[in-house]
């Protein structure tokens, strides 16, 4: 081995000693249970694709998470534009908008969000003493309020790849395009967007990824009515003693992960996500 | 020739800029110009960076308005017109091709703008391919294709919904110079064939001189002088003129007298006759010539010619010419250029400079 390459490994061991002890192994062994529990071979693994249980989960699961990239997305991309192209003062507000959830605990934000949508929470306090409704709205405690508290807390990961992608648009494409004609309208879709497709593609498997996985938001907000995938593995692992079967969902949600990312890195270089 | 492809001057634009001035800031990118472009012209705007030409383009685009004055085109105020009203062709610095669309749909873009029937987009693009030569690259994305090509389809693109003025800015500045050249010779023919009013905008003088029907000259924000290439470069009106067109040598005068369009001085005990720019400098004079007009000899030049006596320091083999670096027995540093297959004439270091009187004009002193 070269010693350069050497030198780079050696840099790099602590943070795969870390990873490799703290998951690789860890995974090693959850995938050995879904194998073995309670009895060894792949009876899991057909259960998993049978279970009407799980299926409705898994289904669920991916409704939400759609839901909440689109979500994401069409919120993130409209931030994005006035973060990159927006004056001075846009620019800062949407910074700040965009930092600050960062320093606020997902946990904080799914209470925050619970008092907001609850049925004694502000939104439908306001609207009943209003006059606006009678009843109160259901929006949490189901998978509305699920998919609210998601968008809410993955819209700055959607918009760094849009931000970076919308900074790499050459300025005289655009002029180009309206002294040829074009009004801004059709020059923002059939130029702007296409341009930054790269990083709206980007965005969406970011998101959705993420979202696969989600566990504190939908265990709060769903208030146990929309379970998502995360949850039914704790749910069956911490509470009805079926390891095997919480094991084999383990491995088949950490398939499709690595799965999404692998096309994610087709897309977007690895830098462009942090902006 | 089809009736499309065919551009009559009637739908070439004249525009007249009236006392325009442009200010970023406490920075004046442009002051009090004004300009009249002819119709059908090729008019090349000409200077150092940050003297206001491109900002000008950009006002005559539309994407700049202007602090000051008024922009008309054929007798119309089109000073608030918005750029995608105005509808002229533009070519960038980059040639800022739509990099998701393939050569034919970026050609066609204007004209689906323009919502033009679909046969008529189709049958236009293949002229438009087939004129800048690019046949066979038609469903390539631009990526594909070398600069000249991504150069041709840019033009393409410009001029296919025929618009009444092309705007170029400095578009052959990323490209080698053979192909600078061919490109030149191709805008050159579209100019011609077209007969579309052209605006161009570029930092190289030879390329300003071989290309346009006039010349304007920037310099601080400032038009400092506008007029047929020869005439500014044979008759430049200030010293930042000539030397920005070529290289120039500069005699200082002294005792200089006016005489019509004749003027008359002393260099190095040696009278110098010169022609005039209409009004001259009261005093200090300075003799210009262009290292071309002037020849090396071994004897002083005939009756009418001005002669120097100088010796050869340097010299450069040019190929077809060769350049000569002397120095006056004052001191003062010349520079002459000769065709090389006279160059063998030249045996001694001390020689005579010579010029006809017509080929040397006077500049003020100063600037």
């Amino acid at each position: 081995m070269n010693p350069a390459l050497l030198r780079k490994l050696l840099l790099l061991a602590p943070l795969l000693l870390f990873l490799g002890l703290a998951y690789v192994v860890p995974f090693l062994g959850v995938v050995r249970w879904s194998f073995t529990l309670p009895e060894p071979g792949i009876g899991q693994y057909k259960a998993l694709l049978t279970d009407p249980l799980v299926h409705s989960v898994f289904i669920r699961t991916l409704r939400i998470c759609l839901a909440v990239t689109v979500l994401s997305l069409a919120a993130a991309y409209a931030i994005a534009y006035v973060w990159v192209r927006g004056s001075r003062v846009q620019r800062m507000l949407a910074e700040f908008c965009i930092l600050v959830p960062f320093w606020i605990s997902v946990l904080t934000r799914a209470f925050g969000w619970l008092a907001m949508l609850s049925n004694r929470g502000l939104i439908n306090s306001w609207l009943q003493s209003a006059g606006i409704i009678s009843e109160p709205l259901a929006l949490a405690r189901n998978e509305l309020g699920v998919i609210i508290g998601m968008t809410h807390f993955l819209i700055p990961f959607a918009v760094f790849p849009i931000a970076s992608a919308m900074r790499n648009v050459d300025e005289r494409i655009l002029l180009a395009a309206r002294g040829m004609g074009s009004s801004r309208t059709r020059t923002f879709w059939t130029i702007f967007v296409p341009l930054t497709s790269g990083g709206i593609i980007g965005a969406a498997l970011i998101v959705f990824v993420f979202a696969l996985g989600f566990f504190v938001t939908p265990a709060i907000l769903g208030g146990g009515r929309s379970v998502m995938v995360a949850e039914l593995v704790y749910l069956r692992i911490f509470q009805s003693p079926d390891w095997g079967l919480g094991a084999a969902i383990s491995v088949a949600l950490v398939l499709v992960i690595g799965i999404l990312l692998a096309l994610l890195r087709r897309f977007i270089k690895p830098a462009h996500l942090v902006g | 020739m089809p009736q499309s492809m065919h551009l009559s001057d009637a739908n070439a634009a004249e525009i007249k800029a009236v006392s325009i001035g442009k200010t970023f800031g406490a920075f004046h990118a442009l002051k009090d110009l004004t300009l009249d472009i002819g119709r059908g012209e090729f008019l090349t705007l000409l200077g150092p960076s940050g003297s206001g030409k491109t900002t000008f383009l950009m006002i005559l685009a539309g994407f700049l308005a202007p602090t000051t004055g008024r922009l008309m085109m054929n007798g119309k105020d089109i000073t608030d017109v918005p750029a995608e009203e105005r509808s002229y062709g533009m070519v960038f610095q980059g040639y800022a091709l739509f990099p998701h669309l393939t050569v034919e749909q970026n050609i066609a873009f204007p004209l689906k703008v323009r919502r033009r029937p679909s046969a008529e987009i189709k049958r236009r693009v293949g002229e438009m391919v087939e004129r800048v030569g690019l046949s066979g690259h038609e469903k390539k994305l631009p990526s594909r294709l070398s600069g000249g090509q991504q150069q041709r389809v840019a033009l393409a693109r410009a001029l296919a919904f025929e618009p009444s003025v092309l705007l170029l800015d400095e578009p052959f500045s990323a490209l080698d110079k053979n192909l600078r050249e061919m490109m030149q010779e191709e805008v050159r023919r579209l100019h011609q064939e077209t007969g579309t009013t052209f605006v161009f905008v570029t930092h190289d003088q030879s390329e300003a001189l071989a290309l346009s029907s006039r010349v304007a000259i920037f310099n601080h924000g400032e038009l400092l002088q506008i007029g047929r290439p020869q005439h500014v470069y044979e008759r430049p009106a200030s010293r930042f003129v000539a030397e920005f067109l070529g290289e120039i040598n500069l005699l200082p005068l002294e005792d200089f007298s006016l005489n019509g369009d004749r003027a008359e001085g002393r260099f190095e005990q040696r009278t110098i006759v010169l022609t005039a720019n209409g009004t001259a400098p009261k005093s200090g004079g300075v003799a210009a010539v262009r290292p071309e007009h002037m020849r090396i000899s071994s004897r002083s030049g005939a009756d009418g010619e001005n002669s120097v006596a100088c010796t050869i320091e340097a010299e450069t083999y040019l190929g077809g010419s060769t350049k000569y670096h002397l120095r006056t027995n004052g001191g003062v540093g010349l520079a002459v250029s000769m065709p090389t297959v006279n160059a063998g004439n030249i045996t001694s270091k001390d020689v005579w400079v010579s010029w006809p009187a017509e080929q040397g004009f006077l500049l003020p002193d100063g600037s």
